[in-house]
């Protein structure tokens, strides 16, 4: 089992929740003080060379246009990364490779990253969130077409050529692709890919010999999409070999009490609003989805989970928190709920924790949660085929 | 539906299967409906069914035609239309567009002119009018759907739809036409940079009919486009907003039907 940090950086100094309609997208940038937002970003930085320094791995991602996370450029911040920290894995998850656009340019950054890092990079692709689309003007339609050919195109590029070669796709066209520099790690540095539905694309990249993460779902579903995953991995020789990984808010705290205390400051995450109109861009998900949205299916869902409170959420797995043992526990009572996992990507830091109560809940869970979960087996796909058959 | 039941069929062009339903009798008047596809239902074309054989074609992508993935916009859409109209052989006829199906009139009647004899315009997207920093055309996907609505329509309660209680393939065909809508008018959002350049080509006689209260093609936008076309006629509907075919039917109907006579 791999440990990895990961905070999304935010920005909580901000008018109270009442008097805002959304934390996203449209939230006027007037509450943002870059004094206070220069503080922030070193002390997240700080944060996670702290966690490397613990023996943790550290994970990046990036959001747009919104105070839930100012990580703006995942890359700028894995390259801060690479410099200053030594040891640790260095995990963007993940570039949204659809709203940004420009694979050839995300292969240059990744290599450059893998470099500095002498190899420590692993490279997520996300389609991105639903808001996300508002920022980059991304055509909600074609994210899913955009990312594929994205990564394909970013594949290819890592990999080293005798002569430059052409690309002539749907949403890209280069003439020349010759990166320079190559990635460190041969062929490239492991790739992963989100999912928390869409069954299609976590075959797909299963049977590309991808990572597969999932975020904050309740065990049953994530022991669903890890059977999909694990029912269509292929081995292709990536580095890394596959797996799977989780991502639970977490709190190790030295009483139950204490921990509760934190975790309710990081569930600010799950509390932030967002206005309707952000959260389903049409033809982001199917038609026979909105077909069901038109039918009344999902209004009040999220409402409903929230009001179920803390213990309900724990028993989901989707928060994990407690004294060391108490987190040990939930880790391993989670891997048997999912058929195992290797990945345990953590949320350590949401909202207004402040930086002593992060690095203690850090430092507990490396020195004592870790080493009691460290050792849980690494996950065998349920059929493994060589690239090669 | 007073003008009597609809007749629907398809018609194959490009190997894809498109939708081309008739209501009425009478002389052929070709309908592009808005990308709701509220005009059928509506009780301005029911009356203009009584003497007219109305000719509605479902653009790929919308109501029950299908939708290619190479199709990425208005453009594409134009040039399969008038495929349609080739192998429907109709002759110039009198064409209504609204919204969206304006804007389609727009890009073929740039291109070929042998299609139409006359053009009516229903507050319809297609041309940019200002500079960059200009939002002609209001956003409907970054907006509060009950703002949405009030900028729809003048009064609200017209607009209300209860889907609901309405049938499993209706309500696939309105996601449908809500994702559709959004591959094709994204970006550029809900026109064609190009298309202030080729208007001119236009001579076909037009109408513009406009709700005057539409909030997201606004009557200005409506009268500026209405001076890209040498000679159109422009009609303001008062009390209405981007339907004024069902806000304000009589109105409508006055200005339509002078224009077709």
């Amino acid at each position: 089992m791999q440990a990895w940090h990961f905070t999304e950086m935010p920005y909580p100094d901000l008018p109270p929740s009442d008097q805002m309609s959304t934390m996203r997208v449209s939230l006027s940038n007037k509450y943002y003080d870059p004094k206070i937002g220069a503080d922030l970003y070193n002390r997240y930085l700080d944060e996670y060379m702290i966690a490397d320094d613990l023996g943790l791995d550290l994970m990046v991602n990036e959001h747009h246009q919104t105070a839930t996370c100012i990580d703006t450029c995942a890359p700028l911040s894995a390259a801060i990364l690479a410099r200053q920290t030594s040891k640790g894995r260095i995990l963007i998850l993940g570039n949204p490779v659809s709203n940004r656009g420009d694979p050839v340019r995300i292969a240059e950054e990744m290599a450059m990253i893998d470099n500095i890092s002498r190899g420590r990079l692993e490279v997520g692709f996300v389609r991105g969130v639903p808001y996300e689309v508002f920022a980059s003007n991304c055509n909600p339609t074609e994210t899913v077409e955009r990312m594929w050919e994205g990564i394909d195109l970013a594949l290819a590029a890592w990999r080293t050529v005798d002569e430059p070669f052409n690309f002539e796709g749907k949403f890209t066209h280069r003439r020349q692709i010759n990166l320079w520099p190559t990635p460190y790690q041969r062929p490239y540095p492991p790739v992963w890919i989100t999912g928390s539905s869409d069954y299609e694309a976590i075959s797909r990249a299963a049977s590309r010999g991808f990572t597969f993460a999932t975020f904050l779902q309740p065990h049953e579903t994530v022991k669903k999409l890890f059977d999909c995953y694990r029912a269509n991995y292929v081995d292709c020789g990536q580095p890394g070999g596959g797996g799977v990984g989780f991502l639970p808010l977490v709190y190790t705290a030295d009483t139950e009490s204490e921990a509760e205390a934190g975790m309710k400051e990081l569930l600010w995450y799950m509390t932030a609003k967002t206005e309707p109109q952000f959260r389903n861009p049409p033809g982001y998900v199917g038609v026979d989805l909105n077909v069901k949205a038109l039918q009344g299916a999902f209004s009040g869902r999220t409402d409903a989970m929230r009001s179920k409170g803390l213990e309900f959420q724990r028993d989901q797995g989707v928060i994990m928190y407690g004294t060391p043992d108490q987190v040990a526990e939930q880790v391993k009572r989670f891997y048997g709920l999912v058929g195992g996992f290797d990945h345990l990507l953590m949320m350590q830091q949401a909202g207004h924790l402040d930086h002593a109560r992060t690095v203690k809940s850090m430092t507990l869970f490396a020195k004592e949660v870790f080493p009691q979960i460290k050792d849980l087996a690494r996950t065998k796909p349920t059929k493994v085929l060589a690239a090669a058959e | 539906m007073t003008a009597g039941a609809i007749r629907r069929d398809f018609i194959t062009v490009l190997d894809m299967k498109v939708e081309v339903e008739r209501m009425g009798k009478g002389k052929p008047v070709l309908v592009l409906s808005g990308e709701e596809q509220l005009e059928q239902a509506s009780a301005a074309l029911a009356d203009l069914a009584k003497d007219h054989e109305l000719i509605f074609v479902s653009p790929p992508g919308f109501g029950r035609s299908e939708r290619p993935d190479w199709i990425s916009g208005p453009e594409d859409l134009s040039f399969i239309l008038m495929d349609v109209l080739s192998a429907l052989n109709l002759g110039p006829v009198p064409v209504i567009g609204f919204s969206l199906g304006g804007w389609l009139i727009a890009e073929i009647a740039t291109k070929d002119d042998r299609f139409f004899s006359k053009l009516v315009f229903v507050n319809s997207y297609g041309v940019k009018i200002g500079g960059p920093f200009d939002r002609d055309i209001n956003d409907i996907w970054t907006t509060h759907a009950d703002k949405v609505a009030k900028w729809k329509w003048h009064d609200v309660e017209k607009g209300k739809r209860d889907f609901p209680s309405m049938a499993e393939d209706d309500l696939k065909i309105v996601a449908r036409n809500v994702e559709s809508t959004a591959r094709f008018c994204w970006q550029p959002y809900m026109h064609n940079p190009k298309l202030t350049k080729r208007i001119h080509r236009i001579k076909t006689p037009s109408l513009f009919v406009w709700g005057e209260n539409d909030g997201i093609t606004p009557v200005t936008y409506g009268r500026a486009y209405s001076q890209l076309i040498a000679g159109s006629k422009f009609a303001a509907i008062p009390n209405a907003g981007h339907f004024p075919h069902i806000e304000q039917p009589e109105a409508f109907l006055k200005s339509v039907r002078s224009f077709l006579a």
